[in-house]
């Protein structure tokens, strides 16, 4: 797609779509959002680039194969598993802990936050797959 | 220890490809350490009893039926009388017998059984509990024993094949297998290594899998005793219930005879056995699996694997045995197949066939001992199982040999070979004597033993004495089939002229064939110990073997120069006609159990063809029509009997903003319905996505609001994607086809409608959602409720969606791709 505009607002929109992917990633276990819909999000916002540019671009940009992001995420989603049968002997038992990070204070971090960063990569590289092999075959 | 034996092997398989491309032309010798430490082992606890001291704290194992028979009989006095006295005088009355079997075992046998146990899973009982006792010992020499050959001779013999470290593992995979066969003790075990044989059998066998007749032959093995493999299984299920035991050593006879269960007990584990060792109406995948390498046809199918099934009977015996089904149905089918395999055998003439048909027969005969059951016989098992084992195991070697050597196996086209090849030759004309039962080797003590227990068998000896006899006939011409006729009679004949096989190559079917010379003469060294220990396991009471070369001038022995004598004038006389009777066995083999097997593979084939082309038809419209059809009938048929309730569904109160949103999707809808164009139905389809977030966001379903607007404009970007690859749009459905898409369109929206306006008149069990609302937080972290249950309470679920999202999309990929490889 060659309009100009589209490409100019590409790399605004692009920004906006992986910070509030991130953001809906991480503040999902509160507030509406979590891994699911972070991982559409940040598909969106590659889908969108590669809309305004062509698929060979997109793939440099992101720098990983799709594939790959979709087998790291279920080994991550697992081995988040893993965690709880180690600790407690039992799959996917969460596991929380707290711990100090500089500028955000003390934060509780935990298994399923893991298994949802495997969800969102899962999700990412399902979508991103599909779209680009669909992009590729239309070039 | 044995479970350490089984690893070994395994672990060997795993590192086999690894050792050989480090190893190269000494991997066969390398790997061949392996079985033969564990041969080392057996031979030490059989001379040296005392070395191991698990021998001896477990050596009242044999006795554990009793055992536990007699505890069984304690609880069940303890039962009906509750006076501790009755109960103390049972157990010094249960003491004694075991006691005194204790010393008379002693008395009997050096070697004692060994057993260990270790947790598998442990909630189905199914734990790895080995037993090694006098059968399974015998049983583990021979397949360590021969399989060191195997692994050297194969290296050899397959030197110039790119795969030969695949060859190892998958050998080495399949010599973990049986190992562990012969040990497990555990019936579910057993069951797990049995098959493990039947898949690397299956792998060996399609070795050349470029060759159709070795995938086709590979795969009727798999299917075959794959499938009597099943029924086993269902046979053991059925042991285990009626028994309550899952330790073969621990099952007690008289509960399995008095049970309803014992005939499909019997009929389904004879039907594993049968298929594994053979037997008719199932012995057609024997020859076919000639197709294997000579190593595997040697290895495999006349020495270990084809025996599984005459070990599984012979184990179970003591369990199963003893009735007169047991006598009529294994002594039946086990006299049908010798006769048969014989009589098949010198029709032949590739070598591999002669051989193979020959070990049909000769599985035939240890499965009429068994079925005879008597001391006797099972002495005489015990013999022929090892003679069988240690000549035929030489003879195929030295077919492969000669194979490898002149490229071809065609008797008819061989001659004349032993000054050509004059080790090959001693070693085939020893091996053949020991299968055609020549004094003084120890075929000969093994036929002897034979007909004395079919002669002495307790109903009708005279008719299985004469197809006994026909057999060893048969089996003596064989003899000379394989032995005489390339090596012998005059000016040497083939189409490549050979040269004496390498070290490698005849090593191993020299050794084997010195043992049957060796144990001719001193039959001591396997009787005393090993044998008698063999066949007290068998008969599961104590049993010393005498075996002696010479018993005297006994009409047995009369029997066994007669059969010699005239197996010698029906060699010659037979010689003639060899083209003829080949012809006449091809045309009987016409009509024989591989013709059914292949009438019923291809029909099964050509059924799945028929029923893929009618239910997966390529055609999409065809399977949502299908899909949606199904839905509604699923649905609506109980969706009527709740129509009374109806009434209380609560349309709430509509907004102005509601009913707005409403009629766009409305709108929308009928929009799609009327457009030509593809991509204005996806941009209309999109619209009508984002109202229904609307609506989401009306009702705070944040979580599902966000979701819907992702999925949607992904969706719209690919199927702007996709449309670009088809035609323009043609309406080309006739009016009918659109009247029915319309009519189920119409039922189906008014039936999730309806299931929409019905979920609201449900009210399920608030236990759920109120341990969901008060734990979230507490338990789970987190105030997304939906959130907490996705990751944390539900994440069993979610971890398999996303598997199943993952497969998904990988077939989409390879859809997709498909299509780019079409275009290029």
């Amino acid at each position: 797609m060659s309009s100009l505009i589209f490409r100019a607002a590409t790399p605004i929109l692009m920004l906006l779509l992986i910070v509030f992917s991130i953001y809906a990633l991480f503040r999902g276990h509160h507030e509406p959002g979590g891994g699911f819909i972070g991982g559409l999000l940040i598909a969106a916002a590659f889908t969108l680039h590669a809309l305004a540019h062509d698929v060979p671009t997109t793939r440099r940009l992101l720098g990983v194969d799709p594939h790959v992001l979709l087998g790291a995420g279920l080994l991550t989603a697992a081995a988040a598993g893993l965690i709880g049968v180690f600790t407690d002997g039992v799959f996917l038992k969460g596991v929380w802990g707290e711990v100090t990070l500089p500028g955000l204070g003390d934060v509780s971090l935990g298994t399923p936050l893991m298994f949802d960063l495997g969800v969102y990569s899962v999700v990412m590289g399902m979508v991103l797959m599909i779209i680009f092999t669909a992009a590729e075959n239309e070039e | 220890m044995m479970l350490g034996a089984v690893l070994l092997l395994l672990i060997g398989a795993a590192l086999a490809p690894l050792v050989h491309r480090a190893a190269h032309h000494v991997t066969g010798w390398l790997l061949a350490l392996l079985p033969a430490s564990i041969v080392v082992w057996g031979v030490i606890l059989l001379v040296a009893p005392g070395a191991y001291p698990a021998a001896i704290s477990e050596e009242i194992q044999p006795l554990e039926p009793q055992i536990s028979h007699l505890q069984s009989q304690i609880q069940a006095q303890t039962q009906s009388e509750t006076q501790p006295d009755a109960v103390e005088e049972a157990t010094t009355q249960a003491a004694m017998p075991v006691g005194e079997a204790i010393v008379v075992l002693e008395e009997v046998q050096k070697f004692q059984p060994i057993r260990e146990s270790y947790e598998w899973i442990p909630s189905l009982g199914v734990n790895l509990t080995f037993l090694l006792d006098g059968l399974s010992l015998v049983f583990m020499l021979l397949i360590c024993g021969i399989g060191v050959f195997i692994l050297i001779y194969a290296g050899k013999y397959l030197h110039d094949d790119q795969r030969l470290g695949r060859f190892f593992c998958y050998l080495m995979l399949f010599m973990g297998s049986m190992l562990g066969l012969v040990l497990a003790d555990n019936l579910y075990l057993l069951f797990v290594f049995w098959e493990m044989t039947s898949i690397s059998s299956f792998l060996l066998i399609g070795w050349d899998h470029h060759r159709a007749e070795a995938r086709k032959s590979a795969l009727t093995a798999l299917l075959v005793t794959g499938g009597g493999g099943l029924m086993m299984m269902a046979g053991l299920v059925l042991l285990q219930i009626t028994s309550g035991q899952i330790d073969i050593s621990a099952i007690d006879r008289e509960v399995v005879h008095n049970s309803k269960l014992y005939l499909p007990i019997l009929l389904l584990i004879f039907a594993g056995a049968a298929t594994k060792s053979a037997q008719f109406p199932f012995h057609f995948w024997l020859p076919g699996a000639m197709a294997a390498p000579t190593p595997v046809s040697a290895y495999l199918h006349s020495a270990t694997m084809v025996k599984a099934g005459i070990y599984l009977m012979a184990r179970l015996s003591p369990a199963l045995g003893d009735t007169n089904l047991w006598y009529y149905m294994v002594t039946g089918f086990g006299a049908v197949t010798m006769v048969l395999g014989a009589v098949i055998a010198v029709t032949q003439k590739d070598l591999k066939r002669i051989l193979a048909y020959s070990t049909v027969s000769v599985l035939g005969a240890l499965m009429m001992l068994l079925g005879i059951g008597t001391e006797a016989a099972i002495s005489a098992a015990v013999v022929y199982l090892v003679a069988h084992s240690l000549y035929k195991g030489a003879l195929f070697m030295g077919a492969g040999t000669l194979d490898h050597e002149t490229s071809t196996r065609d008797i008819t086209q061989l001659r004349g070979l032993a000054k050509l090849m004059p080790i090959s030759a001693v070693v085939a004309v020893l091996a053949a004597a020991s299968n055609a039962g020549m004094i003084p080797l120890f075929g000969f003590i093994s036929k002897e033993l034979f007909y004395e227990a079919v002669y002495h068998a307790p109903m009708f000896p005279w008719v299985l004495l004469g197809m006994a006899f026909i057999a060893s006939l048969m089996l003596v011409v064989v003899g000379f089939m394989v032995a005489y006729r390339p090596y012998f009679g005059g000016q040497a004949m083939a189409p490549q002229m050979p040269y004496e096989a390498p070290l490698a190559m005849w090593l191993g079917a020299a050794v084997l064939a010195l043992l049957s010379l060796i144990l001719g003469v001193f039959p001591v060294l396997y009787g005393s110990d090993l044998g008698s220990a063999a066949a007290s396991a068998v008969l599961g009471e104590p049993v010393s073997l005498k075996l002696a070369i010479w018993h005297g001038l006994t009409p047995i022995l009369g029997l066994s120069v007669l059969t010699l004598l005239l197996g010698t004038g029906l060699f010659f006389l037979l010689h003639r006609w060899q083209h003829g009777l080949y012809e006449l066995s091809t045309k009987f083999e016409a009509i024989g159990p591989q013709k059914i097997y292949d009438l019923g593979f291809n029909g099964l084939m050509h059924f799945a063809h028929m029923q893929t082309s009618v239910v997966q038809n390529g055609y999409l419209r065809n399977y949502v029509l299908v899909i949606v059809a199904t839905m509604i009938a699923l649905v609506a048929q109980p969706m009527l009997q709740m129509f009374p309730y109806l009434r209380n569904i609560d349309a709430g109160t509509l907004t102005m903003s509601d009913i707005v949103v409403g009629a766009v999707i409305l709108g929308g809808a009928l929009a799609a319905n009327r457009i030509r164009s593809r991509l204005a139905i996806v941009a209309i389809l999109g619209s009508i996505g984002i109202c229904v977030m609307i609506i989401y966001v009306f009702y705070g379903a944040m979580d599902l609001a966000l979701t819907q607007i992702m999925v949607e404009s992904l969706t719209t970007v690919l199927l702007v994607l996709v449309i670009y690859h088809l035609p323009r749009f043609v309406p080309s459905s006739s009016t009918g086809i659109l009247i029915r898409d319309g009519i189920v369109s119409l039922i189906f929206g008014g039936v999730m409608t309806m299931l929409v306006l019905m979920s609201d008149t449900i009210h399920p069990d608030t236990a759920m959602r109120e341990f969901f609302v008060d734990n979230s937080y507490t338990l789970g972290h987190g105030r997304n409720i939906v959130n907490v249950i996705l990751v944390d309470f539900r994440a069993m679920d979610t971890l398999g969606e996303i598997t199943v999202l993952s497969v998904a999309g990988i077939g989409v990929y390879a859809l997709l791709k498909i299509r780019v490889k079409k275009e290029k």
